[in-house]
């Protein structure tokens, strides 16, 4: 059996908080790529503006900069932001950034740029006779996006949304470099100090391939789903 | 060029973060990841081309093991897989007598091999699906010509196939400006390691980052706009007719 030294629960609770930083980003990015979809797609000018300006800065600059933009600077901005609030209304809080937290939003926003330009070309593959023909049936604005756009969008959006999964999933070994205690931390730390790295690493590169075979799978289920009505094209 | 420096001087003398000394250093950040994204670039390119043909062959000992190559390199973090190749390459036996250490000593030289690595393994992958969509007919016509494979390849597949991987090697070539960022982990001095530097000496996050990003940001423009007007040049017979 191989030898962790160890360091085996440690790397264990490391995948949990991989999993768990993971799942609860996918979640906000989901939210976050839905709204930058509809402002991107607003009549709007402004909202249409500001989604753009949005995805367009986030997919340009590296996921470890904005990173640690958010870690280093978000203390400070809150701090920032506090004492304002305490000098101008003498409202006294205090508000400290959790790094799982921290790590949340950041993956989060990321992501949640990409989410937006995958929705949005998945909205766009809706026909609009069936939108105009929800209108028809007296359906509110937010009743045909729920049983007409919704479900019809993400037929569309799977291929996508299970592709900005898979980068995200490599994207929280990140916050390994700012302090979270993730698998690769643990498995950085055990490296350094067992002086064996091969079989560490090894473990953390085997985990995350499992992760990803088995989302690979939940995918196909979610797609075989979501094409119910479409038969495939051989 | 002396007269601009003394201009910018006095520019910069009322701001204690932004001295010639911080923009120093970020030039030579700049330059460090601009040699090792290209580098890498370069390499994982050539060595894709032949991975990407062996990737679609029929004989089983040629495919599944440039697969497994792909799946996975394209399924572990890069991280992961710069910390095995800078951390592990201290254990290889007997490495640290031979002249190979001079330069492996150095963390540029894991970073290169793991990105490289990297980038590979998706350009193998795009060049790949690429290749498997060459038309049937432009096949089938190269046969009639009496071509052999190898002609075949050379003349009409490789040339089509190079085209229309174009967008997504774009990409690929932006991930990886991106994710070049993560080198600073290592301790090079490149953009982001320069950023992370000027943060701790001044304690001051959003001057570092920020400009660091806007860097970034006009470096992946540049990119996008090289690759668009590539593509305008390269993919012109497949623009609709105009009018």
């Amino acid at each position: 059996m191989i030898d962790l030294h160890g360091y085996g629960p440690r790397l264990a609770e490391g995948a949990l908080v991989t999993i768990e930083l993971a799942v609860l980003s996918l979640a906000l990015a989901i939210v976050l790529g839905l709204i930058t979809a509809s402002a991107k797609m607003s009549r709007s000018w402004l909202a249409h503006r500001i989604g753009t300006l949005y995805t367009t800065i986030i997919r340009g600059v590296p996921d470890l900069v904005l990173m640690m933009l958010m870690f280093f600077g978000g203390q400070i901005g809150i701090n920032m932001f506090t004492d304002w609030l305490y000098y101008q209304f003498d409202i006294d809080i205090f508000i400290n950034v959790n790094e799982f937290v921290a790590g949340v939003i950041t993956i989060g926003l990321i992501f949640g740029a990409y989410m937006g330009e995958t929705f949005r070309g998945a909205f766009l593959a809706v026909d609009s006779g069936q939108i105009e023909a929800g209108r028809a049936y007296g359906m509110s604005q937010w009743l045909v996006f729920r049983r007409i756009r919704f479900p019809q969008m993400m037929r569309h959006a799977i291929p996508g949304l299970s592709n900005n999964w898979m980068v995200l999933l490599k994207t929280t070994a990140l916050v390994s470099v700012i302090g979270l205690s993730d698998m690769v931390r643990v498995a950085s730390e055990a490296s350094k100090a067992t002086r064996e790295p091969f079989t560490f690493m090894l473990i953390v590169a085997v985990i995350y391939l499992l992760i990803a075979s088995v989302s690979e799978w939940g995918f196909a289920r979610l797609q075989k789903r979501y094409n119910v009505g479409y038969r495939e094209a051989d | 060029m002396d007269a601009l420096m003394t201009w910018l001087e006095a520019q910069l003398a009322d701001n204690s973060i932004f001295t010639l000394q911080t923009f120093g250093y970020y030039g030579e950040g700049l330059t460090t990841t601009v040699q090792l994204v290209f580098l890498s670039l370069v390499i994982g390119l050539v060595a894709a081309v032949p991975l990407a043909i062996g990737r679609g062959s029929k004989r089983p000992w040629v495919k599944w093991p440039i697969f497994a190559y792909t799946y996975v390199f394209r399924g572990t973090p890069l991280l992961v897989q710069l910390y095995l190749i800078y951390y592990g390459v201290v254990f290889v036996e007997g490495i640290q007598e031979t002249w190979l250490w001079v330069i492996l000593e150095k963390p540029f030289v894991p970073a290169l091999i793991a990105f490289t690595l990297n980038t590979a393994a998706y350009t193998t992958e795009i060049f790949h699906g690429a290749i498997q969509a060459t038309p049937r007919g432009e096949i089938e016509a190269a046969r009639a010509y009496g071509m052999s494979r190898r002609l075949m390849l050379r003349r009409i597949v490789l040339p089509s196939a190079f085209r229309r991987a174009l967008p997504a090697y774009g990409n690929e070539v932006i991930f990886m400006l991106h994710a070049s960022a993560i080198a600073s982990v290592v301790t090079i001095m490149d953009l982001t390691g320069a950023a992370r530097f000027v943060y701790a000496r001044y304690y001051a996050p959003f001057e570092a980052f920020l400009f660091v990003a806007a860097i970034y940001l006009c470096l992946t423009f540049a990119i996008l706009y090289f690759f668009r007007w590539l593509e305008r040049r390269l993919l012109a017979h497949l623009k609709p007719a105009s009018g």
